[in-house]
């Protein structure tokens, strides 16, 4: 066991856990924070997507000696504002299904807009490839990523 | 006053039938007028639901049935906020606890609940509509006839109007009218019905609020993992319990025995499967604890009499029975066999395959479970907390393995991340159970990745040899299905065999079915649209196949077996009809530019099927390159299910379960050797991703029949449309699932 010093959401928490326990642990059995979801423990289905200083990561593979930068959750995804674009635009489109792997669809899909406010098909297929859905909501995810596009544009004249 | 006092015999009937569970209606009755946080409750046993209304004017429905992505939460109270008058956005959904005794049977499978619900939903809302008129004529002092409910208010042709919640407690004294007298709204003048509403959870759900099985936390409560038996009716002897216990992070490690009084189901199709299975149990601080504990462990099995089943094997003793031919008789048909011997008949003869496949839920199978000694004489209580399609069904566990009385179990029912038929099954409770019961702690069982597939309740794999006869002039002559499937204890697994209401043989008259059953000991279950979604592949393709053989084009021979237009079953609307039938079938033609030119290498493909009292058409597009990497284009549905309640819901539901249909045919298999499962995880047993979706086209055509379910049966033709349009693009004829082990590659 070894203490760990981490930011998460904007608040610095502490941990005495395993140096090999994975963030997605620490972030669900000991700060509670129950949005980032279990999937498979090997980073193939993107259920426990995080940010990661801004970068999307799989914290289920990802120890907790390991995170050297700011951790974003769904739960804190939305900063101070009432709800990212993307989860306005989730909530737009009817997205969810069952709902299980949405937080990391759209921890993956803010990641991409975040460098890319205007991202293609091509783009938002390639920045979500790692996030499975199984009740097959992918249509809607494109639409919704779309929207919430638009929404950085509308600045700059542009509807997306 | 007393309300007792002023009640009719039936509306006395249904008081009583309350009394002893119906702790929310005794609280409305007994203090109407206080009215501080509930002016109106309605309650039945027979209305399945509830209805709170709010002096502010909130209103409150109960949802009874399990959500679990099939919008069911949205769509039933939609029919209640619909006939009452409510305004949608006043509406306020909450899950109901689980009480069979009050809100009748709260489970979630076979594409059910829309048409078991529709009746009681509309008379619960009709119930509180004239409840509500009857307080605003008293109040108004006018004549109920000129008065009528819509956006959450009562209103009066003169235009003078009170809210619901100004009405709701005087409304809560109204005499509860009788169902046979109750009318209901014209569907033209519907607001909410047929509008296409947004899930009512999807704000908790996009912002990480949404509780899940797996996101309990009681207070106490210690994390658990559990490794039963890799091959089934196995039981552990011994493990490394001292390098177990020493790790750190870990409070306890034992073996539980097979206990098969868990797997008494009151529900047939469920009896046996929620049997405790012999294995190690390990109770730690928290998941990855108990997850590196459980991969250090080192079991001795016995595995006498457990599993050896092994797919290779069982693919050749199928084409074994297939070559002899003989089986159990369903249908004889007329004259199979001289057709299949006239010389003028043109015959083919096609051996198909389908796998295992898992459920592979988002969400891994979970159970917290909290067993409590009772103190000073007090019996012993247990509470469970998790994602089910039958919650129920866990009191019955509760009852047959531990003992305790169903009114000392409670079942907290959590949002379900994904259900497809898995979570019907309790076995991840059971062991919750029995682990809590065993360590005397409140226990959260999480199955890792690879328990949640090697335990899984498989869909069950199958194959069929088909034979089939056109005559000179094109037209079908003969159809000679002969099904191989597996069965446990004599009786075939669900899912498996054939039901008699497969296409074509249920429209046709020279249709012989026979089937061959096959001992298996792999765990087989309920998979979306158990028996269709493997039926519809073999029997669409193999019609298509016919169709080329007779030189006809697939929609003008599939609709000419549907001729006249006609309900299968007189009298059923539940049954296949085959004017409804060629609607669909003529619709996804339209839609999808049947016949229109295709570049080289993409090819159109369609399939039509019934089940779940739905009928679908799909029609898939394909492009295969020379490397057999293929892609799904497009893909368009017609869809007669009745009227549609949630348009939004509706539309998500087909295009969900179009990409599982492709996911599963293109991806996936399950398959066994010496009784153990060899895929692990998602690296092996792999999920359709983002870039693979087609274009979904869905059109609906919203007939005058009962509303009917729609969480499985787009799913079906999937596969067929997708293999036939496959055939058009390449003349490569697909007869076995997934297409990746026939070197099909999904891009």
């Amino acid at each position: 066991m070894s203490r760990f010093k981490l930011t998460v959401n904007g608040e610095l928490q502490e941990v005495d856990v395993s140096p090999d326990m994975p963030l997605l642990w620490v972030l669900r059995d000991k700060l509670k924070l129950m949005g980032t979801k279990f999937g498979c423990g090997i980073a193939q289905c993107g259920a426990c997507t995080v940010h990661l200083d801004g970068a999307a990561v799989r914290s289920c593979t990802l120890p907790v000696s390991a995170v050297t930068g700011a951790v974003t959750t769904i739960e804190g995804l939305a900063g101070t504002g009432d709800l990212h674009p993307l989860q306005a635009a989730w909530i737009e489109h009817d997205v969810p299904q069952c709902g299980y792997c949405q937080a990391g669809q759209i921890m993956s899909a803010a990641a991409l807009l975040a460098t890319n406010s205007r991202p293609a098909d091509e783009d938002i297929d390639a920045a979500l490839a790692g996030n499975y859905c199984r009740c097959g909501t992918y249509v809607r995810i494109r639409k919704a990523v779309h929207t919430a596009a638009s929404f950085y544009n509308a600045d700059a004249g542009d509807q997306g | 006053m007393n309300a007792r006092g002023r009640m009719s015999r039936r509306e006395l009937l249904k008081v009583t039938a309350l009394a002893g569970g119906g702790l929310m209606l005794e609280l409305s009755l007994n203090r109407p007028a206080t009215a501080e946080e509930l002016s109106t409750l309605l309650s039945s046993r027979e209305l399945n639901a509830y209805i709170r209304i709010a002096p502010d004017g909130e209103i409150t429905i109960y949802s009874s049935i399990p959500e679990m992505g099939q919008g069911v939460k949205t769509a039933l109270p939609m029919i209640v906020a619909e006939e009452m008058g409510a305004r949608w956005e006043d509406v306020k959904i909450i899950q109901a606890p689980i009480d069979e005794s009050r809100f009748g049977l709260q489970g979630a499978g076979g594409s059910t609940s829309i048409p078991n619900n529709i009746g009681a939903m509309r008379r619960m809302g009709a119930s509180a509509r004239e409840m509500l008129i009857g307080a605003a004529a008293l109040l108004m002092e006018v004549d109920r006839a000129d008065l009528d409910a819509r956006d959450s208010r009562v209103v009066h042709r003169s235009g003078e109007s009170r809210t619901f919640g100004q009405l709701a407690a005087l409304a809560a004294e109204q005499p509860v009218p009788d169902p046979e007298m109750l009318s209901f709204k014209d569907p033209r003048s519907y607001t909410i019905i047929g509008t296409a509403v947004g899930g009512v959870d999807n704000l908790v759900i996009a912002t990480g609020q949404s509780e899940f099985g797996i996101d309990v936390d009681v207070p106490g409560m210690k994390y658990a993992s559990y490794t039963s038996c890799p091959r089934v009716g196995g039981k552990a002897i011994r493990f490394n319990e001292a390098e177990i216990k020493g790790l750190p992070g870990i409070a306890d490690a034992f073996i539980l025995a097979p206990d098969d009084r868990a797997g008494r189901a009151s529900m047939g199709f469920l009896n046996g499967l929620a049997a405790l299975r012999g294995g190690v149990a390990i109770v730690g601080d928290d998941s990855w604890s108990v997850f590196e504990a459980k991969r250090r462990l080192d079991v001795k099995w016995d595995t006498t009499g457990a599993s050896d089943d092994d797919w290779s094997r069982m693919v050749e003793q199928a084409k074994g029975v297939a070559r002899k031919g003989n089986g159990e008789t369903l249908a004889a048909g007329v004259s199979v066999d001289e057709a299949l011997a006239d010389p003028e008949n043109r015959v083919h003869e096609a051996f198909y395959q389908f796998p295992y496949v898992a459920h592979v839920c988002m969400e891994p199978m979970n159970c917290t479970a909290a067993y409590r000694k009772g103190q000073g004489g007090e019996p012993d209580t247990l509470e469970v907390w998790l994602g089910s399609q039958f919650p129920a069904q866990v009191k019955e566990i509760a009852q047959n393995m531990l003992g305790l009385a169903p009114e000392n179990v409670i079942v907290n029912p959590k949002r379900l991340g994904g259900g497809f038929g898995r979570r019907a099954v309790h076995d991840f409770a059971t062991e919750a159970m029995a682990i809590s019961h065993r360590a005397g702690v409140p226990v959260k069982l999480t199955w890792t990745r690879p328990d949640d597939i090697h335990n899984d309740l498989f869909r069950v794999g199958g194959f069929e040899n088909m034979k089939g006869a056109v005559n000179p002039d094109g037209k079908l002559a003969a159809w000679d299905q002969h099904y191989i499937g597996f069965a446990k204890g004599g009786k075939p697994v669900i899912g498996s065999g054939l039901r008699g209401n497969e296409l074509p043989q249920s429209v046709m008259k020279n249709a012989r079915v026979r089937q061959t059953m096959v001992d298996v000991a792999t765990r087989c279950g309920a998979w979306r649209a158990p028996g269709s979604n493997t039926n519809a592949f073999v029997e669409q393709s193999f019609l298509h196949e016919l169709a080329v053989l007779a030189g006809r084009d697939h929609v003008e021979f599939l609709l000419e077996q549907m001729e006249p237009r006609r309900w299968v079953t007189e009298g059923n609307v539940n049954a296949l009809n085959t004017g409804r039938a060629m609607d669909v079938i003529r619709l996804v033609a339209e839609k999808a530019s049947w016949g229109k030119e295709m570049p080289e290498g993409s090819g159109q493909g369609m399939a039509f099927y019934f089940c779940h009292a739905a009928h679908v058409a799909e029609v898939a597009e394909v492009t295969v390159d020379a490397d057999r990497n293929f892609r799904v284009d497009k893909v368009t549905v017609a869809v007669d299910v009745g009227p549609i309640i949630n348009m939004s819901g509706a539309i998500g539901q087909v295009q969900g379960a179009v990409v599982d249909g492709l996911s599963t045919m293109a991806l996936q298999q399950i398959t066994m050797k010496d009784g153990v499962i060899q895929q692990d995880n998602f690296h092996q047993y792999p999920v359709m991703r983002i870039g693979s979706t087609p274009a979904i086209d869905v059109h609906f055509i919203q007939s005058d029949n009962p509303s009917t379910g729609l969480g499985e049966p787009a799913l079906p033709p999937l596969a067929p449309a997708v293999t036939n349009a496959i055939f058009a693009a390449t003349g490569i004829r697909i007869r076995s699932m997934p297409l990746s082990a026939e070197g099909f590659n999904l891009v």
